[in-house]
């Protein structure tokens, strides 16, 4: 059990570090994540100019910010495999399981980076008044993940398909919608400076809402990419 | 050619005796007699999309085709009837709460299972391949329909529900006037029929097609 446990994230490890290698010869899917984020941000900014906004406000465009840059950056992990024809090469070097479990954490990695630029910036050009710091953090990390996991097989079902464009926002919108209502509310919560107990359905959602999609995504990622 | 008689008398009689027969619900009015079509198109396109669920559970553990024709057929049908659900819905709701739209709990729920099985469709459409449209599109219909009890929970918390179903449904037990309920059961009972039937076309079709392409 623990020497498989182990040999997994070896091997999750190992596609993890692989990833990041190409990524940063190119940082093409890290900068056009980042700027199609700051962009999305400047707008936003631009919109709302100097009227003040309500807690519920800022909550949401932080997560409709983070939601649309997150379709724009994660569909690229899969296609770009596809496009490099390094696809089969994954194929025959290790198992389903662990491919997910890598992009997993590529996917997680790129979109906490993009969040460390992003929320700053956020604060910066906007403003928003935090009541309690600690359980905004905790929210965006649950949230990240449920977004994460879930973006991750979809991203690997649309690489499959013929139109790949747009079609992740339209896959993930249905499926992520759960969660998003659940990190606005929470987002919410911590702005208006509610503590971690009166923000505790919230935080079991979340991290149920991840749970739950990982473990199918697991379950199920067989299926979508053997040939 | 026996059921479909017995079926289209059956739902003549129906729709006569949601009209004549049955007396119009206590502070509902005559708008109430919605019910009789409402409730038992939701019935059927939630059991339309459970049936495509097994089917694509099917599929995934199976392979064989057939099963992906039935996941996508009666996808659709859940679709046609929760659309019908839908509409009859809001016209309900304009009648008695002054608006078409208020995205109460049901109607919102309502509205991310058109949401998922349209994206189910998009998906479906994206991919030429057969099987890996099969595949793929029976993944993502788990995936979509595992979020659906989410919801159930979330929305409630955030919008309060104007549905009747307290008005008809008080503590769990149907209370309905002895021949509103004649009615609604048996309404309920053709409208299921009605889904049988079309299944049991689409079978047919469905054969029919895998025996002409044997024969080619």
């Amino acid at each position: 059990m623990v020497t498989r446990f182990l040999s997994w994230t070896r091997q999750a490890g190992a596609l993890l570090n692989k990833d990041f290698k190409a990524e940063f010869r190119t940082k093409y899917a890290l900068n056009s994540f980042l700027m199609f984020a700051v962009t999305t941000l400047v707008i936003v900014s631009f919109a709302v100019g100097p009227y003040y906004l309500d807690p519920v406000m800022h909550a949401s465009f932080i997560w409709i910010i983070i939601f649309f840059s997150a379709m724009a950056g994660l569909a690229r992990a899969f296609i770009k495999e596809q496009e490099r024809g390094t696809v089969y090469a994954l194929k025959l070097s290790t198992t389903p399981e662990i491919i997910y479990l890598g992009k997993f954490c590529f996917n997680l990695l790129l979109l906490l980076l993009v969040l460390l630029v992003i929320i700053p910036f956020y604060f910066f050009f906007l403003s928003p008044s935090v009541g309690n710091p600690l359980l905004l953090v905790v929210v965006l990390l649950l949230g990240s993940l449920g977004l994460t996991g879930t973006t991750t097989i979809l991203s690997a079902i649309v690489s499959k398909a013929n139109v790949k464009g747009n079609l992740l926002p339209v896959l993930a919108f249905p499926v992520l919608l759960p969660l998003l209502i659940t990190s606005i509310n929470g987002t919410r919560l911590a702005l208006e400076g509610y503590t971690f107990g009166e923000a505790s359905s919230e935080l079991r959602v979340l991290s149920s809402f991840f749970v739950i999609m990982t473990t199918v995504s697991l379950l199920l990622f067989n299926y979508v990419w053997e040939d | 050619m026996f059921w479909k008689v017995f079926l289209g008398i059956w739902m003549s009689l129906v729709i006569i005796a949601s009209f004549l027969y049955a007396p119009p619900a206590l502070g509902l009015g005559e708008v109430s007699r919605i019910i009789y079509y409402h409730v038992p198109l939701a019935w059927v396109a939630v059991l339309a999309y459970m049936v495509s669920m097994i089917n694509a559970i099917k599929y995934l553990r199976t392979s064989s085709i057939e099963y992906d024709y039935r996941t996508s057929f009666n996808a659709e049908v859940g679709t046609i009837f929760a659309l019908l659900a839908t509409v009859t819905g809001a016209i309900f709701a304009n009648a008695t709460w002054g608006t078409y739209w208020n995205w109460d709990p049901r109607q919102t729920s309502i509205f991310v299972l058109l949401l998922i099985y349209g994206s189910y469709f998009a998906l479906r459409s994206a991919i030429d391949d057969r099987e890996q449209k099969a595949r793929l599109s029976s993944v993502y219909a788990i995936i979509a329909f595992i979020t659906v009890p989410f919801l159930v929970f979330i929305i409630p918390r955030i919008y309060a529900s104007l549905h009747p179903d307290p008005i008809v449904n008080i503590e769990g037990r149907l209370q309905m006037d002895a021949r509103m309920l004649q009615v609604f059961i048996s309404s309920l009972a053709g409208f299921t029929g009605i889904y049988f039937w079309i299944y049991n076309l689409q079978n047919r079709i469905i054969n029919l097609k895998g025996k002409i392409k044997g024969r080619l």
